[in-house]
């Protein structure tokens, strides 16, 4: 049985729909991502999990106890929020301590735990400051240690890094990934950074207008997205708008600007207009005449960003992007004539939003 | 933006010189030692402040100036507290109203206020009461800690609240130890100003004060609507002094634009 | 206590409210009808007040030119005073933005400071300042500019000066707040564009404050209109503005249904001029700020 559950989850405002339907299952141990752009419904999944809102219908359980109408406090989740929310009166001892105080533990067996918690983010020897007196990356780990030093069942994090700086950033992904493997602590992050998503989880809930679109594992949400909007959403995809001319047994023939291209169905019976969907990283420039050759065209752009050339091409297929790896010559410059190639398995095709067929 | 050129520089000193000025004259002449106002005077001496020690009427009105603002400050405080909680956190209908009528003492004149409450003190047969005449400096000063209290509530983080709770503190608990300590010094500062603004009170209080409940301003007034001696010049110097001190502590605590201005970043 | 939950205010705010709204209730808003029904009191000489309604009272304010010389001279004065406390108070606060700190800070502190000073004070001050043997006129004489003394005391251009630095400070704090709000990055960019100074003070930073010189004004003109002591103390028993005249009725000849006629008169004026030029102001400059 999971540890987590949400079942029939939904939340209105009145007219709004925040939430409109969520059903979701959390191993124990699971670091999960709730991915998707603003107003998707993620930060107000996350506060229906820790208690500060709650569900309009459905239910929430943790580990067989239904949680639904359980006041905040009594949860024992840990929460670090997008604004660490430190106490600013309190020293970081005091901001660390401030759950095991309220657990009425007492004051030596409470340092105890703190430096211990403090050990854990790397923060020793800053027990006694203020949180003004910490850096921005400082106070977010104070924040982790507050959560943690509970020795919490779930740990809920709201968009914690959004206000860190890229490099900064960086580090704690693999920071805190390793931190959690460490203490096996079952972990909900909400972001809408795909790659910060895509970094730490085990699974990837992706999110749109109130609903779970896909719940897949990093790479399979990349590699095979079930919908138009997680493929939009996770990384950059080439779309081709074509129509199906025939569904074979593992193939469907569609027709694209007048060029036949098969592509691997998996299983979705898809019929009249589609997209077409090829990753710039699985589009090869070839030489042109030679086999293999799936389209042709100019260079319009070319982009340098230091471990890739980014390229896009006007062929007869459409616009292509193309994204190859700095590991050699440079591309032909822009206005160059081209060929592009790749493998069929690369493609993806998924109904167009709003036709008919399997959605 | 621009620096200031010399002309700037110039009018301001000429405007700073222009609000000093009265003051400045008032602490100067306290220190005559003639019997009657003069400047400039050859002597100065002390003795309109010993004056002013053993003048038993200024005495008792300044002590019980000093009481009435001490009490009305406390009960405005604790009356504009939790109001500007409510306000603050809560949506519903007639707040926008609710904070009008708590702020609207300080747009009804003061004449208006004064004849108000002389009229209805009257009816009651309150005349020379000391709660009573607490009651209107509470209104007179409520507004003005409401407005620092409802600044400090409103900037609050929330989620510093929410922190506590998922660290299973109580809600009672979660105000005590995270919310309050966060909005201490606007509150305190909220304490400070009303205790000025009562203590300073002057045309209200005027209708309202009685032979028995006559506060310092009033007592100064008075005297000095029938003749100026040294001896309120005294009396202001010491208020002008206690004041800069006041205005210092608040300045520290609060930051003096922001008490007097409101919320401006 | 905590809103956690957008939808559960219920009956928390009120009951926090409480305390504070009983009192204003009571101790506020009766008065204040208390007052309006006593301008509908009879007064006679010998009884005193009497519990009898009329319109009287009403009737002689609007009608007798007493009073309107006194409603006149109010206006007067308070146009005077807003007028003097935008010239020298505007100024002074662009002046004051551009300081560095320490010295903004300190001005500032001068500048403000007095309004925690009670008026006795300041008006004491003024009164010692323009008396005829006051430190002004003795300088004007010790310079030469003047043989004799200028009456300054019991006079309007007196009480104009001393009500004017009483209130200037409002105009200060007005301006002043719709000064932080202006980013100064828009004066960068007029420059830019190839504006001289004057041309961007005129044309860009002067229409962003006005809302602030607008509203400033509204103070100003309300709490001179309704001033009290300054008036009294400066101006004298022969200069009567509307508050010394409400208290002339009500403590002196004890006609207490006129005094407070003048009073409701006075609070309807203030609230009107108050509301009226804000909604105004409001709806002319909504634009610049929504």
């Amino acid at each position: 049985m999971s540890f987590l559950t949400l079942k029939g989850i939904s939340k209105h405002y009145g007219d709004f729909t925040a939430i409109e339907h969520i059903d979701l299952d959390v191993e124990r141990g699971e670091f999960l991502s709730l991915l998707g752009p603003s107003g998707c419904g993620k930060t107000t999944t996350l506060q229906m999990i820790a208690g500060f809102v709650t569900p309009s219908t459905g239910n929430i359980l943790l580990d067989g106890r239904d949680i639904t109408h359980e006041r905040p406090e009594k949860r024992g989740m840990g929460v670090v929020f997008q604004s660490y929310a430190l106490f600013p009166h309190m020293t970081v001892n005091g901001n660390v301590g401030f759950g095991l105080e309220m657990r009425n533990m007492k004051r030596a067996a409470r340092a105890e735990r703190v430096a211990e918690a403090l050990d854990l983010v790397r923060l020793n020897g800053l027990g006694g400051r203020y949180p003004k007196e910490l850096s921005g990356g400082q106070r977010q780990r104070v924040a982790i240690a507050r959560a943690l030093a509970m020795r919490p069942e779930l740990l809920l994090l709201d968009e914690p890094m959004s206000n860190l700086d890229a490099k900064l950033r960086e580090e704690m992904h693999i920071e805190l990934r390793s931190i959690q493997k460490r203490l096996g602590i079952t972990t909900i992050l909400v972001t809408h950074d795909q790659v910060e998503a895509m970094t730490m989880s085990d699974r990837i809930a992706v999110m749109h207008r109130g609903k779970i679109a896909q719940l897949s594992t990093p790479f399979e949400a990349y590699e095979r997205p079930e919908t138009p909007f997680a493929s939009a959403f996770l990384g950059k995809t080439n779309l081709l708008p074509g129509a199906v001319l025939r569904l074979n047994a593992r193939c469907a023939e569609v027709d694209v600007a007048g060029t036949t291209l098969k592509v691997p169905h998996e299983g979705r019976h898809v019929q009249g207009e589609v997209n077409v969907y090829i990753r710039p990283e699985k589009v090869h420039l070839t030489t042109m005449g030679t086999q293999g050759v799936r389209a042709t065209g100019r260079i319009t752009t070319r982009v340098f960003t230091g471990n890739q050339w980014l390229l896009l091409i006007d062929t007869g297929l459409g616009q292509l992007s193309v994204a190859q790896s700095n590991n050699g010559a440079p591309p032909p410059d822009e206005g160059a004539q081209v060929g592009v190639a790749w493998s069929d398995d690369d493609l993806r095709v998924l109904q167009k939003e709003g036709h008919h067929g399997h959605a | 933006m621009k620096q200031n050129g010399f002309l700037g520089l110039l009018f301001n000193a000429l405007f700073l010189a222009f609000i000093a000025a009265p003051l400045v004259v008032v602490i100067a002449v306290s220190f005559t030692d003639k019997g009657f106002i003069s400047l400039p005077f050859d002597g100065a001496s002390l003795r309109w402040f010993r004056a002013l020690l053993h003048n038993d009427q200024i005495v008792d009105a300044l002590w019980l100036s000093v009481r009435l603002a001490l009490v009305a400050a406390t009960i405005g405080v604790a009356l504009a507290l939790p109001a500007a909680l409510a306000i603050a956190r809560y949506r519903f209908p007639g707040r926008g109203a609710l904070t009008g009528f708590f702020l609207s003492p300080m747009m009804i004149p003061a004449v208006v206020l004064g004849i108000a409450f002389l009229r209805f003190l009257s009816l009651l047969g309150l005349g020379g009461s000391f709660w009573a005449l607490c009651a209107t400096h509470v209104i007179i000063v409520l507004p003005y800690a409401l407005r620092l209290a409802l600044s400090s509530a409103i900037g609050l983080d929330r989620d510093a609240e929410r922190a506590a709770l998922s660290c299973g503190a109580s809600r009672f608990t979660a105000f005590r130890r995270v919310v309050l300590p966060m909005i201490r010094t606007g509150v305190a500062g909220g304490w400070v100003l009303s205790f000025i603004q009562s203590f300073d009170e002057l045309t209200m209080t005027i209708f309202v004060a009685t032979p028995g409940t006559t506060t310092l301003p009033v007592a100064m007034y008075n005297q000095i609507a029938q003749t100026i001696d040294p001896l309120v010049a005294s009396v202001s110097t010491v208020l002008i002094v206690g004041t800069i001190v006041l205005m210092l502590v608040l300045d520290r605590m609060v930051g003096l634009d922001r008490v007097l201005i409101g919320e401006t970043r | 206590m905590a809103t956690l939950d957008n939808d559960r205010a219920g009956a928390a705010p009120w009951l926090l409210s409480a305390p504070a709204l009983l009192l204003f209730g009571s101790l506020l808003l009766v008065p204040l009808l208390l007052t309006l029904v006593l301008s509908f009191h009879v007064f006679s000489d010998s009884q005193g007040t009497l519990p009898t309604y009329t319109l009287r009272n009403y009737l002689e304010v609007v009608t007798d030119p007493y009073y309107g010389a006194i409603f006149a001279r109010t206006a007067g004065m308070a146009f005077a005073v807003t007028f003097l406390c935008v010239v020298l108070g505007v100024p002074e606060t662009i002046v004051l933005a551009r300081m560095k700190r320490p010295w903004q800070s300190i001005c500032l502190l001068v500048v403000l400071g007095p309004l925690l000073i009670s008026v006795v004070v300041r008006t004491l001050g003024w009164q010692i300042l323009l008396g005829n043997n006051g430190v002004l006129n003795n300088a004007l004489q010790a310079l030469h500019i003047t043989d004799e003394p200028i009456r300054l005391v019991f006079t309007m251009t007196g009480v104009v000066i001393a009500l004017t630095h009483v209130l200037v400070p409002f105009m200060v704090m007005s301006v002043w707040a719709t000064l932080q709000k202006l980013d100064p990055q828009v004066e960068w960019a007029g420059r830019s564009m190839g504006a001289s100074p004057f041309r961007v003070f005129r044309r860009v930073v002067l229409p962003q404050i006005l809302p602030g010189i607008l509203s400033g004004s509204i103070i100003v003109f309300a709490l001179s209109a309704s001033a009290f002591a300054t008036p009294a103390l400066i101006g004298g028993r022969r200069l009567k503005v509307v508050a010394t005249a409400a208290y002339d009725e009500f403590l002196g000849t004890l006609n207490w249904p006129l005094g407070a006629t003048i009073a409701v008169l006075l609070l309807i004026a203030n609230v009107a001029i108050v509301l009226g030029c804000s909604r105004l102001a409001e709806r002319r400059f909504k634009h610049i700020f929504d």
